[in-house]
């Protein structure tokens, strides 16, 4: 390269950045804009992040978190070794695998159903009936189970009585936990995850169902050829999300739906971490727990969207 | 088109309709029988619930179960709290998500990629519960109404929906014409995106108000004092713990106490959930709006 290149690459990378720094300063307020923002991500979400090394520590509250004393793998190993560990995986994977495989279509045939419906006023009030409850708290929804499923007063038992049956204990036998949650889950939950779908049944050209109808498809096929087919990336999209949530049951609805009796379905990893962690002291182990349950879910997600990337195209990153 | 379709309509297409129809209508059923039945159980002597005389219509008619409600102070102490949370903390949500999502949607923007990625990444990492308990300890918040609202200040997906919005809706065009026009950036934020952008302010003050309303986990494990209790805390007593005390206390019988808590509970479920009930009908577009943004990005 000659003399004369080099200063000019030089010159021209010098302009670069001092154009860079131009547009830094000329949108200086921009990142005044910003400021809270990032503060909030670096104290926390960043920060609790660093201070996850207390699973490597044996922390000690008087010591503090950068006091106490490294202990490498030693909380991991401890929290395989319980007899708890495998009873907690299962419980968790029962769930969320669950959820998976059985709630998470649901919303899908929602929105394939409500998409093909002829009547636009019935459809609305099937779409705001099927929302609503999704606005209710975890605390109400849980009180609902608890009252609709009560042993002597709830109406799923005169129902039960009514058509010759025996009553059921339902929050008292640990077979009842994961239909219970993953149901409700479902009422709760699947309307509201159809509006998803519906945005993406609305994106697909109409000129596809015209075209159909005048090959004489009828409207079966056009859900099954056009529909299904057009909406398949946000549904991939959103199956990845999904499995990157599996370890990562909600600590709320499966806490509140504990009681002594169905314990062995019911302990799930959040709530194994809330009782071990905040009501025993026990930081250090817990912060370990969690983070095996943080790890998987990341390798889940990004071995998910890997594999989406390489079958369908489809993929977050 | 539509004439077409009726004299098109074939047997297969009347079928596939009728069956629609038919699933669609007991979705419906599923959803809304059980909201239907709170109410009327809200409304009914609790001896004709506990026999299942209550199906389709209230029976014997009772307000007992409000009127205990309304002599019971946590409910009310709860419900004030949460205004105030709600209020407050939805205030600071809004006032930092929205300008920080706008600025992040400017592609003038230098190092706008690295924030996005750091962003990003707290949605599929974290640091978990007992490092963020420590932090919150640490920063002295324990026992304190900000532990509610500051570890929720910022949602990293609302922020994504609501750069998105700004992406969308605000051409660079406009801003080109207001900066030769010598406008700052604040001017031009408060002048003319703001005015544009009256929906996703809209949208993300109902995503996370619902939140607030909604939650109770912070609550749990951050308030020591009972005065502080925001209402799906109390709820939770009344729901699950039997606190109910002098609510029930003057029923002769452990039975009779029993029933007397069941009416009280479909009461307070009533009480806390019919505001967001009866509300989201007509806020229903901004939150769908809301979802949109959010897949499109998705």
């Amino acid at each position: 390269m000659s003399q004369a290149t080099q200063n000019a690459l030089r010159a021209n990378r010098r302009t670069a950045s001092y154009r860079k720094w131009k547009r830094v300063l000329r949108n200086w307020q921009l990142y005044v804009f910003l400021i809270p923002t990032i503060l909030y991500f670096l104290v926390f979400r960043y920060y609790p992040m660093y201070g996850l090394q207390i699973a490597f520590r044996n922390y000690k509250a008087s010591k503090g978190i950068w006091g106490s004393q490294w202990v490498g793998f030693k909380n991991f190993q401890r929290f395989f070794a319980t007899a708890d560990f495998w009873q907690l995986l299962e419980n968790t994977l029962a769930i969320s695998v669950g959820n998976l495989l059985i709630s998470f279509p649901v919303p899908i045939i929602l929105a394939l159903l409500l998409n093909q419906l002829p009547s636009k006023k019935y459809k609305k009030v099937v779409q705001t009936v099927i929302y609503a409850p999704h606005f209710i708290s975890t605390v109400v929804m849980v009180g609902i189970i608890f009252l609709f499923f009560s042993p002597s007063s709830g109406i799923i038992n005169h129902i039960i009585v009514a058509l010759g049956g025996q009553p059921i204990h339902f929050m008292a036998e640990a077979d009842m936990f994961r239909p219970l949650y993953i149901g409700s889950d479902i009422w709760q939950g699947a309307g509201w995850g159809s509006i998803l779908y519906l945005a993406a049944l609305a994106s697909i050209n109409p000129e596809l169902h015209e075209a159909a109808v005048v090959d004489g498809a009828n409207k079966f096929q056009r859900v099954l050829h056009i529909d299904i087919p057009g909406i398949l990336p946000t549904v991939v999209i959103m199956f990845i999300l999904n499995s990157g949530k599996v370890m990562a049951v909600g600590f709320e609805k499966a806490y509140l739906m504990q009681t002594s009796l169905n314990i062995s379905t019911s302990e799930i990893i959040a709530t194994y971490v809330y009782k071990r962690g905040l009501l025993n002291s026990q930081f250090s182990f817990s912060a370990a727990v969690g983070m095996f349950e943080s790890v998987i879910n990341l390798v889940l997600l990004v071995t998910v969207n890997f594999i989406s990337r390489k079958v369908s195209d489809s993929s977050l990153f | 088109m539509k004439a077409e379709n009726k004299i098109s309509l074939s047997r297969a297409d009347r079928l596939f309709d009728i069956f629609n129809y038919t699933i669609l209508t007991i979705v419906l059923l599923i959803v809304a029988y059980p909201l239907y039945f709170i109410v009327i159980a809200s409304v009914s002597d609790p001896i004709a619930v506990y026999a299942g005389k209550v199906m389709f219509w209230p029976s014997s008619f009772t307000w007992e179960g409000y009127q205990r409600i309304l002599e019971y102070e946590s409910f009310f102490t709860g419900y004030r709290n949460t205004l105030i949370y709600t209020v407050i903390g939805t205030l600071v949500n809004v006032v930092i998500t929205i300008p920080g999502a706008y600025a992040l949607s400017r592609k003038d923007l230098v190092g706008r990629n690295v924030m996005m990625m750091m962003v990003t990444f707290t949605m599929i990492f974290n640091g978990g519960l007992i490092p963020t308990y420590l932090l919150v300890l640490k920063l002295n918040l324990y026992n304190s109404m900000w532990a509610l609202i500051l570890p929720v200040a910022v949602s990293a997906w609302n922020l994504i929906v609501a750069r998105t919005f700004f992406q969308q809706t605000i051409p660079d065009e406009l801003l080109e014409a207001a900066t030769l026009d010598g406008c700052s950036n604040f001017q031009f934020f408060m002048q003319v995106v703001l005015p544009l952008s009256k929906s996703i302010v809209a949208v993300m003050v109902l995503f996370y108000a619902v939140n607030h309303w909604n939650g109770y986990f912070n609550a749990l494990i951050y308030l020591k004092s009972p005065d502080k209790y925001p209402l799906q805390l109390v709820l939770r007593n009344i729901l699950f713990e039997n606190s109910l005390g002098d609510m029930v206390e003057d029923a002769s019988t452990l039975a009779a106490q029993q029933r007397m808590g069941d009416l009280i509970k479909y009461g307070v479920i009533m009480a806390s959930s019919l505001p967001l009930l009866i509300l989201y009908p007509f806020l229903q577009r901004y939150f769908i709006q809301g979802v949109m943004i959010g897949a499109v990005k998705g």
